[in-house]
């Protein structure tokens, strides 16, 4: 058997770095994660050398998501991302593939909301090669007109595609009645409409206000010392400049008065349940407290109350969870669940309650206990790879963690006090004010 | 974030993606005298250990009518024993800062615990448990039958490409227990009962039919002994059941075509192969490479790029099986284009690689692809300790140690051979998901 890959969505908010940062835990490691090097150009790099295997792992974090795009162009900063790959001055698609895929390397630029990403893992022997394919695509894309045209078709079948997935038309719903016309709030629907009217000239004007070194972060791990990577950044990413433009100005997302359903209709035998509001910012003061109530609440797997509850008590789902998707600016609360179309309501009315009772009643001493345990205790998983200490230097840089943060964060999770996590719920937290979008065959599911 | 019980059907895309393995692998083995193997693999480059015990038994040990007992068997797992009651085991593991999850396959059921390395005692203790006492209780039973039976609507009934995909399999195997679902067909969930899963219990969880895995930063001196003191009182079980079942050779091309609601058409098509324990398996395995590895392989290149027919397109060899089992060719169709279109293109890519070799740069991207594929594999503990646990429970573990020089033998000529052996249409089977109007 095989799971049949999908074509990524584009537009909607994608919460990356705050998954990881969510997850991005204590230190038992007594010395700093990486090193940060500000390279002559401007650019920020963080380093972590890494030397068990020949192998260099780069991630950039660049100021160029939706958050910068016009109002009146959703999408385009998605776009913009995924056709840097797609041809420059020096290489066309075709050549940028045939030369990433002969090493073996993986290379990939992608979109998102705060920030656009940028992906490249080679082996060491290939690293020039590999900042050399990397930097040529942030810097020199040409935006040729036939694969603007192939990509926007691509994008579009994609987006039709997803309409089968009763989680994305759920999600898109549900993002769309939370954000509003705040570029969080954009959905598949939205870029779908903008697309056709892609002009080249908005691609190439966006790319050049929005990449360059001031707005672009870099980390770098594995096989390689300092001197040897930043003399190749230096080289590779000289000169590189943008031609500033100010970002746009940001609508604000909505206020909420009162509980909306949001009841869409498909033929499917499970309803597809989202509910929530707007939540918390990574720089929220409450966020470690945060972390820990929704530990709790719906975030910890088999030890959370939703998953006690609305799967091992009632067998009423496979999954059900909450997050909060932190990010710059305050991202969702949401709790999401799949189950039969009959059981809906009463899958919503336990999530509701399971609200409630965290707002109104102390969590157990054990509950604390465990949630702690395992927040800090799973540190050293968090960084057992490559990939996950080049997400978290990331991190760690843009929301100015301190590269001692995993020193640091025992003790802010341990701070967390079961007062602080009535107050925070209290806070955070609004059964009264959420929406609820439920995707399901609207007969059975009866929801009201 | 989210952990579920989950079918594994992802980790054919990880062998695709970084298939491999050193060819001095360090690893330790070791026999108990009850029949458990215990593979051990020291690496020290992180302060983590995975522990992952693999049992010979999925869904090719099932009966019709009685599919999908080894998953909700899975599920049941983390229900209670009599030391340990329900809803602690995961708790447990969350308390001492892991993570744990379990995954069903055709061939084999697995549970893992990931842990910072001084944790492992933990491990020892649960799973040596649970491999001979668990509860069963009939509430426990009744209620997770019903969350089974949700995973399932999530996976399969509400995704039209999965539901096309299932029912392609069902007909293209007619005698092998390779026909059905992992996860069982709705039916078989709802005539499942609490005593048929204790006798699959039974039959199937004792250390002779039991591999455990452990991948990280341990001393193996210190850990084998603690090993043997967890596991090595545990008698022996009585021999397993063989599966007796042979699919026989295939004599026509099968076709099945699903209608249902979708927004746009797919093609599956699966070419009966033998699997990693034949001489052909690596080139099959450099096969799927020249198909669908990267951008600048021919699927994607022809299909999604140049002649925009679909929307994905790739190839892949699904053979770590203990049977023989198929190679897959699918694609997702692009608005305006019909499956047909599609499939005779897919039969285009095949019958060039019929007529005309691989060119040297081709081939030797492709190795570079499985080779570099290989070392950065190397950076995840859980990934190595997944390769062993796998390999040996289809086959043997050692079958990794030649794996690379099994790639690097495979000549242009080998690929045509075996694509003008396999890829007939005499040996095909081609699902169809024919989206309905709305």
């Amino acid at each position: 058997m095989v799971n049949v890959r999908r074509t990524i969505r584009t537009g909607a908010c994608a919460v990356v770095v705050a998954a990881l940062l969510a997850t991005a835990g204590a230190a038992h490691a007594a010395k700093p994660i990486g090193k940060r090097i500000v390279l002559d150009n401007g650019m920020v790099l963080l380093l972590a050398e890494k030397r068990d295997l020949p192998v260099v792992t780069v991630s950039m974090a660049i100021k160029a998501g939706s958050m910068v795009e016009p109002a009146d162009k959703p999408g385009l900063a998605s776009l913009t991302a995924s056709l840097l790959m797609q041809g420059t001055a020096r290489r066309n698609a075709t050549q940028i593939s045939n030369e990433i895929d002969f090493v073996g390397g993986s290379l990939s630029v992608s979109g998102g909301s705060d920030f656009a990403s940028a992906g490249l893992r080679v082996l060491k022997k290939d690293l020039r090669l590999g900042l050399d394919l990397l930097s040529d695509v942030l810097r020199n894309p040409v935006f040729d007109q036939k694969e603007i045209d192939r990509k926007v078709r691509e994008t579009l079948a994609g987006i039709q595609s997803q309409k089968d997935e009763p989680g994305v038309v759920a999600d898109d719903a549900f993002t769309r009645a939370v954000f509003g016309s705040h570029p969080y709030g954009r959905t598949n629907d939205d870029v779908a409409a903008y697309l056709p009217r892609l002009k080249k000239r908005d691609l190439a004007e966006f790319h050049g206000a929005f990449y360059g070194p001031d707005t672009a972060i870099i980390a770098v791990v594995g096989d390689v010392s300092e001197q040897e990577i930043v003399h190749l950044l230096q080289e590779y990413f000289k000169g590189w400049k943008r031609a500033p433009r100010p970002a746009p100005s940001i609508a604000p997302m909505p206020a909420r008065e009162r509980r909306d359903v949001i009841a869409i209709e498909k033929d499917i035998t499970q309803a597809n349940i989202v509910l929530g509001h707007i939540g918390i910012s990574r720089e929220d003061p409450d966020y470690y407290a945060v972390l820990v109530m929704n530990y709790i609440l719906g975030g910890g797997g088999f030890s959370s109350r939703l998953m006690d509850n609305i799967r091992d008590n009632r067998g009423l789902a496979y999954s059900v969870y909450s997050s909060f998707s932190a990010q710059k600016e305050p991202g969702a609360f949401s709790a999401e669940v799949q189950t039969k179309n009959e059981s809906a309501n009463e899958a919503i009315a336990e999530i509701l309650k399971e609200l409630g009772r965290i707002r109104t009643e102390p969590v157990t001493d054990r509950e604390l206990a465990d949630a702690k345990a395992y927040i800090t205790g799973s540190f050293p998983l968090r960084m057992d790879t490559s990939a996950k200490i080049a997400g978290i230097l990331t991190a760690v840089e843009i929301y100015n963690l301190g590269l001692d943060y995993p020193q640091k964060y025992p003790a802010l999770i341990n701070a967390v006090t079961k007062e602080d996590i009535l107050r925070v719920a209290k806070r955070h937290l609004h059964p009264d004010r959420v929406v609820i979008v439920v995707v399901a065959d609207q007969a059975k599911a009866k929801v009201h | 974030m989210m952990r579920f019980r989950i079918i594994a059907v992802v980790f054919a895309m990880l062998f695709a993606a970084a298939p491999a393995v050193a060819q001095d692998l360090k690893v330790t083995e070791k026999i108990l005298p009850n029949g458990l193997k215990v593979l051990l693999k020291e690496e020290h480059k992180a302060p983590v250990i995975t522990f992952q015990i693999w049992y010979k038994v999925g869904s090719r040990n099932e009966q019709l009518g009685k599919t999908g007992a080894s998953h909700v068997l899975e599920h049941m797992m983390f229900k209670g024993t009599k030391k340990y009651g329900p809803k602690q085991f995961s708790r447990i593991v969350m308390r001492n800062g892991g993570n744990d999850n379990a995954f069903t396959s055709k061939n084999y059921t697995a549970y893992f615990q990931n842990f910072a390395s001084d944790r492992i005692g933990i491990s020892l203790d649960l799973e040596s448990d649970r491999m001979r006492n668990l509860l069963f209780d009939a509430k426990e039973f009744l209620s997770e039958r019903e969350v089974v039976k949700e995973e399932r609507r999530m996976r399969y009934e509400d995704d039209p490409v999965s539901t096309m995909v299932e029912q392609m399999m069902a007909v293209a195997f007619i005698a092998h227990p390779y026909q059905w679902p992992v996860i069982g067909w709705m039916a078989d969930l709802d005539n499942l009962t609490r005593e048929d899963l204790e006798r699959h219990y039974r039959t199937y969880y004792a250390p002779n039919n039991a591999t455990i895995v452990v991948a990280g930063d341990f001393d193996t001196k210190t850990l084998l002994p603690r090993i043997e003191k967890a596991f090595g009182r545990i008698p022996r079980g009585p021999a397993i059941p063989k599966v007796g079942a042979v699919e026989p050779k295939q004599l026509g091309e099968r076709r099945v075509a699903i209608k249902r609601k979708a927004e746009l058409p797919a093609v599956f098509i699966g070419y009966k192969t033998p699997n990693v324990q034949h001489a052909d398996s690596a080139a099959l395995e450099v096969l799927a490479g020249v198909l669908s590895s990267g951008r600048s392989s021919r699927l994607y290149r022809s299909l999604v790029y140049e002649k925009q027919l679909a929307l994905y397109a790739e190839g892949e060899y699904d053979g770590i099986t203990q049977d023989p089992n198929l190679f897959y060719l699918y694609a997702g169709i692009m608005p305006g284009k019909t499956s047909e279109e599609v499939e005779q293109a897919l039969y285009g890519t095949i019958d060039l690689l019929k007529n005309e070799p691989v060119t040297a740069d081709e081939l030797q991207k492709v190795k570079n692809q499985i080779e570099a594929g290989f070392i950065m594999g190397q950076d995840s503990v859980f990934y190595q300790a997944m390769l062993l646990g796998k390999y040996e429970t289809v086959a043997s573990w050692r079958l990794l140690g030649n794996y690379l020089d099994g790639i690097r033998a495979v000549s242009a000529a080998d690929i045509q051979r075996v694509a003008r052996e396999y890829f007939s249409e005499e040996n095909r089977t081609v699902g169809i998901l024919v989206p309905l109007k709305k």
